[in-house]
């Protein structure tokens, strides 16, 4: 039978009681009197509270206890008490045993919705998933399940179709409304090269694509089983109340019998009003509040989250971000755009470009990227023989015996720079440009400046986090002219330049002795900062590792999301607090009332309002999580 | 002189509980049946979990199958926190929970409300 099944029993037979009960002071009795009470409560015990009773039996021969051993000995004491009572001619407190079981049950119907409520993002999420896709079999475009599509076919998206799953455009172009994924309202322009994401929406273009990941390999899912971990994952502050709800319902039990011991045999109470002491004190008592709090709380924050374009990964994230003092970001991809353009070549124009050309043709530096696509008309005439890469410095080989670098001044040991070369170095240093050395035997014969400018949204981000206390400092490889200038333009305190990719851990180790860091960055070399990092928050167009070892993702790749996932976080945690406070203060509170401790000041509880006390406490506590979904998160601040 | 004998049999009753809840008790655990390259393990729901601690092969791909009889909603999920399972048991049917046994270690499980707990080893 389902728990609104036995609520509406409950209910129904309980009523006439009721009814009784607001009569009784106007002279009129419900006809029967006791007896009529005996049957209608008779029924409620045996249909709507047998699974309670039969829930405590079965835990109490395994040693355990829980919120049904509470309810199930509070009503069978009432019950069995007043069954006494009624053969003996004394008064009779039926309905509080009945009344109590409709009002638990009340809550577990309420609670049940709740909580069917606080876990539905997830579905929500697997719903946007496109149900069939038009796929190229055999020279034809069909139909097909998306079930049955594979990695590697072709497959055709029209407007306004979903797209069903990861690839790369092979022919076309369009705009797609990427925000189911990224949280990103603005739709982006995709053409032929550019990755489509599954389940985003195709927006006013035709166009084919070749699937590179399908089922469980999909963004979607992945973010999916992300979510879904985070969702169900322990917050280190429920340890405690693990501890607590373990000893809880044998304490309460050993109360509630010293409650009645008090007040029969000191204080010389009648056997009924110790008797309704002690079952108020056991009925109040439920700790299914406390075991409610965290779990609800963590579940509708980072469905939240994913709402957003913001993943939180699990509970110990949550409550690491509370005490983060300082947020260190890497430059390239995190404060810049990571699309570096040359936008000045000193030395002989040709000359220094074919050189840098031949020897970056192989390397995937993003610096590397834009030589390239400055030097798109020059051919390679002698290839690079014996390519070397030295991390966080360059790349040097021989051509035609001759021995030809590019790198940065690090790469330099051996060779120096006139001065005339030096001048014109840090003039364009200053201007955030990162120059790029490049040297033909053990001579400099000219320099490549590159720059790579800060997003539009940096300088806001920026803004944000500083209003929110945090101390914030950039940490990166370049150099430290560059780096200051890109700091400065964009409102960065502090400066951390020059950092070879392995030191970067080591830095956010230095940093968090003053307090807890927060790490941002993308690449394959950010990864052991973001794993050292107290909290790391990867962007979501970075790489995988970098994703994988974040705590944090951002699926937008907007530094400004930095403030809204710390926020999120924040609000997130403090709920939690919330309701653990809430739970707590409700029971060491509600027990004393209920054992009669105020009963001089004329303050108690009878059974029947602890049981609806105790029906309101799980409620209460569940409403408010799910509440959380409608803070409001609040990051932005003027910039000037 | 009543009073006198129902304050000795509550304080009997004070030190029974003790002894019940918190005195070391055996829990029922078992260790999984490796067949065929694969392994489960039945579990009963019914006022706590039986057995409640549970051994796995590691490597060997796992399933773990839950019977709900008990009605509390108490109970009505099962929650690997570490796996990222949460699944609904609907009362007297067979629901069955794959476990990814790649990584050894102990883990816990509970009921939604965090209240039943057991222990699963994966070594």
């Amino acid at each position: 039978m389902t728990i609104t099944k036995r609520f509406w029993i409950s209910l129904i037979f309980s009523l006439p009681m009721l009814i009784g009960m607001i009569l009784m002071p106007f002279g009129i009795m419900i006809p029967g009197g006791e007896w009529t009470q005996f049957v209608l409560t008779t029924i409620v015990m045996a249909v709507a509270a047998r699974p309670f009773l039969q829930s405590a039996w079965a835990s109490f021969k395994k040693h355990h206890s829980n919120m049904d051993t509470l309810v199930a000995i509070g009503t069978a004491t009432a019950y069995i008490y007043s069954i006494y009572a009624m053969f003996t001619n004394q008064s009779v407190f039926f309905e509080s045993a009945a009344f109590v079981v409709t009002f638990v049950l009340l809550g577990q119907v309420f609670e049940e919705k709740m909580r069917n409520n606080a876990s539905n993002a997830i579905e929500k999420l697997v719903d946007l998933q496109a149900k069939d896709a038009e796929v190229m079999r055999d020279g034809k475009l069909v139909k097909i399940p998306l079930s049955e599509v594979i990695a590697g076919d072709l497959i055709r998206v029209k407007p306004g179709q979903k797209i069903a799953v990861d690839g790369v455009i092979t022919e076309g172009s369009s705009t797609v409304d990427e925000s189911m994924v990224t949280g990103e309202s603005m739709p982006v322009t995709k053409q032929v090269g550019d990755k489509v994401i599954g389940s985003t929406m195709n927006s006013n273009g035709t166009f084919m694509f070749k699937a590179e990941k399908v089922g469980n390999d999909t963004m979607l899912s992945q973010i999916v089983e992300l979510v879904k971990k985070a969702q169900n994952s322990h917050a280190p502050i429920q340890n405690l109340t693990d501890k607590v709800s373990e000893i809880f319902v044998p304490v309460v039990l050993i109360l509630s019998i010293l409650t009645f011991l008090v007040w029969y045999v000191f204080l010389g109470a009648t056997l009924a009003n110790a008797l309704i002491f002690a079952v108020s004190v056991v009925v109040i008592a439920c700790p299914c509040a406390l075991g409610l709090a965290t779990p609800t709380a963590l579940m509708v924050g980072t469905g939240r989250g994913a709402k957003m374009g913001i993943l939180i990964k699990n509970g110990e994230v949550l409550e690491d971000v509370n005490d983060v003092k300082t947020v260190v970001m890497d430059k390239t991809g995190t404060i810049t755009k990571g699309k570096p353009e040359v936008t000045d070549i000193v030395g002989n124009e040709e000359q220094v470009l074919t050189i840098a050309k031949t020897l970056e043709e192989s390397s995937e530096h993003p610096l590397a990227t834009a030589i390239m696509d400055k030097a798109t008309k020059i051919t390679i005439v002698d290839k690079a023989q014996n390519f070397q890469a030295i991390e966080g410095k360059g790349v040097q080989a021989q051509i035609k015996g001759q021995k030809a670098f590019v790198g940065n001044d690090k790469l330099l040991s051996d060779v120096t720079i006139d001065s005339e070369l030096q001048k014109q170095m840090i003039k364009l240093q200053n201007e955030a440009k990162t120059v790029v050395f490049v040297g033909l035997n053990k001579k400099i014969i000219g320099l490549i400046a590159i720059q790579d400018a800060p997003k539009e949204t940096s300088k806001e981000a920026i803004a944000t986090l500083k209003a929110r206390g945090l101390r914030t400092v950039m940490l990166t490889g370049d150099n430290e002219r560059v780096a200051k200038a890109i700091a400065q333009e964009v409102g960065i305190d502090e400066v951390i330049a020059d950092v070879l990719p392995g030191d970067k851990a080591d830095h956010v180790q230095e940093l968090q002795k003053q307090g807890k860091v927060a790490f941002v960055g993308d690449g394959i070399n950010d990864a052991p900062a973001l794993t050292m990092a107290d909290v790391g928050i990867a962007m979501g167009s970075g790489t995988d590792i970098a994703i994988e070892s974040g705590g944090i993702v951002l699926m937008k790749n907007d530094l400004r999301d930095v403030a809204k996932a710390l926020e999120l976080s924040r609000k997130t945690f403090n709920r939690i607090k919330l309701n653990l406070f809430w739970a707590f203060i409700y029971n060491v509170l509600g027990i004393p009332v209920a054992a009669g401790l105020f009963f001089a000041a004329g303050l108690t509880l009878s059974p029947e309002l602890a049981g609806l006390a105790m029906a309101f406490s799980s409620l209460s506590v569940v409403t408010s999580s799910v509440l959380l979904n409608k803070t409001k998160i609040e990051t932005k601040v003027q910039t000037v | 002189m009543t009073r006198i004998l129902v304050l000795i049999v509550g304080l009997a009753v004070i030190g029974f509980i003790l002894w019940w809840f918190f005195g070391n008790h055996q829990v029922a655990s078992a260790t999984a049946d490796v067949t065929d390259n694969n392994q489960s393990v039945d579990i009963e729901v019914n006022g706590g979990y039986s057995p409640e601690v549970v051994t796995l092969k590691k490597g060997v791909p796992a399933t773990i199958n839950f019977t709900r009889k008990d009605a509390s909603s108490c109970l009505d999920r099962v929650v690997f926190s570490d796996f990222g399972i949460n699944k609904e048991l609907p009362q007297n049917e067979k629901q069955t929970v794959k476990i990814d046994t790649n990584k050894s270690g102990e883990f816990q499980w509970a009921c939604g409300m965090d209240m039943f707990h057991g222990k699963l080893i994966i070594k």
